[in-house]
């Protein structure tokens, strides 16, 4: 069975159709890529996964069950992480509070336990710390968890974007651009990044510009063009799809 | 588990201002002293309120007299009409806060940044002209008199010493509280919402929930902090929960300082002392005054760097419709 299955996914916005029927399956400990050129509707496909918009036809299957329109924090509870492509960290908070934050749908304390300061509140505080510096750790950032995460160069903030992602315990990690705007030394750490995350048994879908990153990471590889899935395989047989090269370079002058 | 010196060394902000507000009645003599620092008590626990929703959620209300008029008019009105027990009124006419808060908050916390300021605006103006309006209950603008002091037992708190120390320990215990709350998982999830719905939502943060329990935790504290007003001056009148009242509430947590729930109480201190300063060179210098500081605020919103920049960062965030991508 699939980790996760979409069956159809459209989405509209209005007269523009982002995505059409949309179908593809992920398996578990895959590192699936997710490519097309500007506009393709990739963002917006994560978007329709995670929960942060919902499909106007189709069906999204996770871990077996029928997800489709479930809100985003259910979806986190369920055991999907994701990054933004523009990041969005909590800049005025530190980079170990941004990583706790990820503890949230793993923990319990409500207003009661935060009001009047129960022991229970405490616990899991210290344990959402431990979790928290052990996600840095994975990322290689625990000697930055004291600093203000706005501060954090590029490379990092995506570090850091995961290591919170990850703080959440998913089994299905997606990223949105990692390596954009990274440079060479900072995709390659990247990539072990990456690699080290699957190896420890969370399956991963990545949206990516860097062609030579993608191919070189990635098991299977999925290509958008105007909304609509148009290649789905391996990398080697994805590069040689005449479709996908008309989609990346333009009709043949002929 | 921690030791005396740990303890004392988080602490001592909060064991000083609890034994400074404690021991003024030993202090001051002078009545109408007394009772301006205990006005500033329940000023404070709205403060409070408005500092959590403002500062840690990061969400506007301009409407928040309207939750103080609700305790005050509740509580007086069920102890005048319907005799009941003034302690119990408090509580009814809180829980009837957070129901309304609850009710108004589920449609306006969808809305953001001018909107959501908008929308509280007119529930506010809502709130303030059915007080006028609805004569038959609140007597429209005579106001109500002949509300009784509260007691206990044979404690009479229209004595100011003792209803000084009644309304400091409730807003030192509603102080606490909010304090417990900024430092926790809730209070956490709402410093995360406020830079980005989006990334919180992401990592399990149920936003749209959260806002509405910040809010209905603000209009139980407004709410309390209206039914301990109304005891004490025994007569109230729609025109003390206006608008006026609603932007003078906000401004108090701007002045005071969004990022800890410690600036409601600078907030507090300032727009309470502040015109009772300023009253005594010259009584209309006081609506200049908070004019100019009003300015000054939104004239501040453009700075980009220096010491004043988050402060300005942080007040043009709360009108920001769109997160920025």
């Amino acid at each position: 069975m699939p980790l996760m299955r979409l069956d159809g996914v459209s989405k509209r916005f209005g007269g523009l159709e982002a995505l059409r029927e949309v179908s593809f399956a992920l398996h578990v400990g895959q590192i699936m890529a997710l490519i097309g050129p500007n506009g393709a509707g990739k963002t917006t496909l994560f978007n329709c996964v995670a929960g942060a918009d919902r499909p106007s036809a189709g069906q999204v299957f996770f871990r077996g069950e029928d997800v489709t329109g479930r809100p985003a924090h259910a979806m986190c509870r369920a055991g999907l992480a994701r990054t933004f492509q523009h990041s969005r960290l909590f800049d005025d908070l530190t980079v170990l509070e941004n990583v706790i934050v990820g503890r949230h749908c793993r923990t319990y304390a409500g207003l009661a336990a935060a009001f009047l300061r129960l022991p229970r509140h405490g616990r899991e505080e210290r344990e959402s710390r431990e979790q928290a510096m052990h996600a840095l750790t994975r990322v290689g950032l625990a000697d930055r968890a004291q600093d203000e995460a706005g501060s954090l160069p590029l490379g990092e903030r995506h570090l850091l974007e995961i290591a919170r992602g990850l703080a959440t315990e998913p089994v299905l990690l997606l990223l949105d651009e990692p390596a954009a705007g990274l440079n060479d030394e900072e995709t390659a750490n990247l990539g072990h990044c990456v690699r080290r995350i699957r190896d420890d048994g969370v399956t991963i879908l990545l949206v990516e510009h860097d062609m030579t990153f993608v191919m070189d990471i990635s098991d299977q590889v999925v290509v958008l063009d105007y909304g609509r899935k148009i290649a789905d395989g391996p990398p080697l047989m994805i590069q040689a799809d005449p479709e996908v090269i008309r989609a990346y370079l333009g009709e043949d002058l002929e | 588990m921690s030791t005396p010196v740990g303890f004392w060394n988080r602490n001592w902000g909060f064991i000083t201002l609890a034994v400074v507000a404690l021991a003024m009645p030993l202090l001051v003599a002078d009545a109408y002293l007394l009772s301006i620092l205990a006005f500033m008590a329940t000023r404070f626990m709205v403060v409070i309120g408005l500092s959590l929703l403002l500062g840690q959620a990061g969400q506007i209300s301009l409407g928040h007299a309207a939750f103080v008029a609700i305790g005050a008019y509740g509580s007086a009105l069920l102890v005048t009409r319907l005799s009941m027990n003034p302690w119990l009124a408090m509580v009814v006419a809180a829980v009837l806060a957070a129901g309304v808060a609850g009710v108004i908050g589920i449609p306006t916390l969808k809305l953001k940044g001018h909107y959501l300021a908008m929308a509280t605006l007119g529930f506010g103006e809502i709130v303030f002209i059915l007080l006028v309006q609805l004569k038959g209950l609140t007597r429209g603008t005579d106001g109500i008199t002949g509300i009784p002091p509260l007691t206990l037992g044979s404690l009479d708190f229209s004595q100011p010493r003792l209803y000084h120390v009644l309304v400091w320990l409730v807003a030192l215990i509603v102080f606490r509280l909010a304090l417990n709350l900024s430092e926790s998982r809730v209070g956490r999830s709402l410093k995360a919402l406020r830079r980005s719905e989006l990334a919180a939502e992401s990592l399990g943060v149920n936003a749209s929930w959260r806002k509405l329990q910040v809010f209905m935790i603000s209009a139980v504290f407004a709410s309390l902090a209206g039914s301990f007003d109304a005891h004490y001056v025994q007569f109230i009148s729609p025109d003390s929960y206006g608008i006026t009242f609603s932007v003078i509430l906000v401004c108090s947590v701007v002045i005071g300082g969004f990022r800890s729930v410690w600036g409601a109480l600078w907030g507090t201190l300032a727009t309470v002392i502040l015109p009772e300063v300023i009253k005594r060179i010259h009584e209309d210098a006081v609506n200049l005054v908070f004019g100019i500081l009003l300015i000054l605020i939104v004239v501040l919103l453009p700075v980009k760097s220096g010491p004043l920049a988050r402060v300005a960062h942080d007040v043009r965030c709360l009108f920001h419709r769109e997160e920025r991508g």
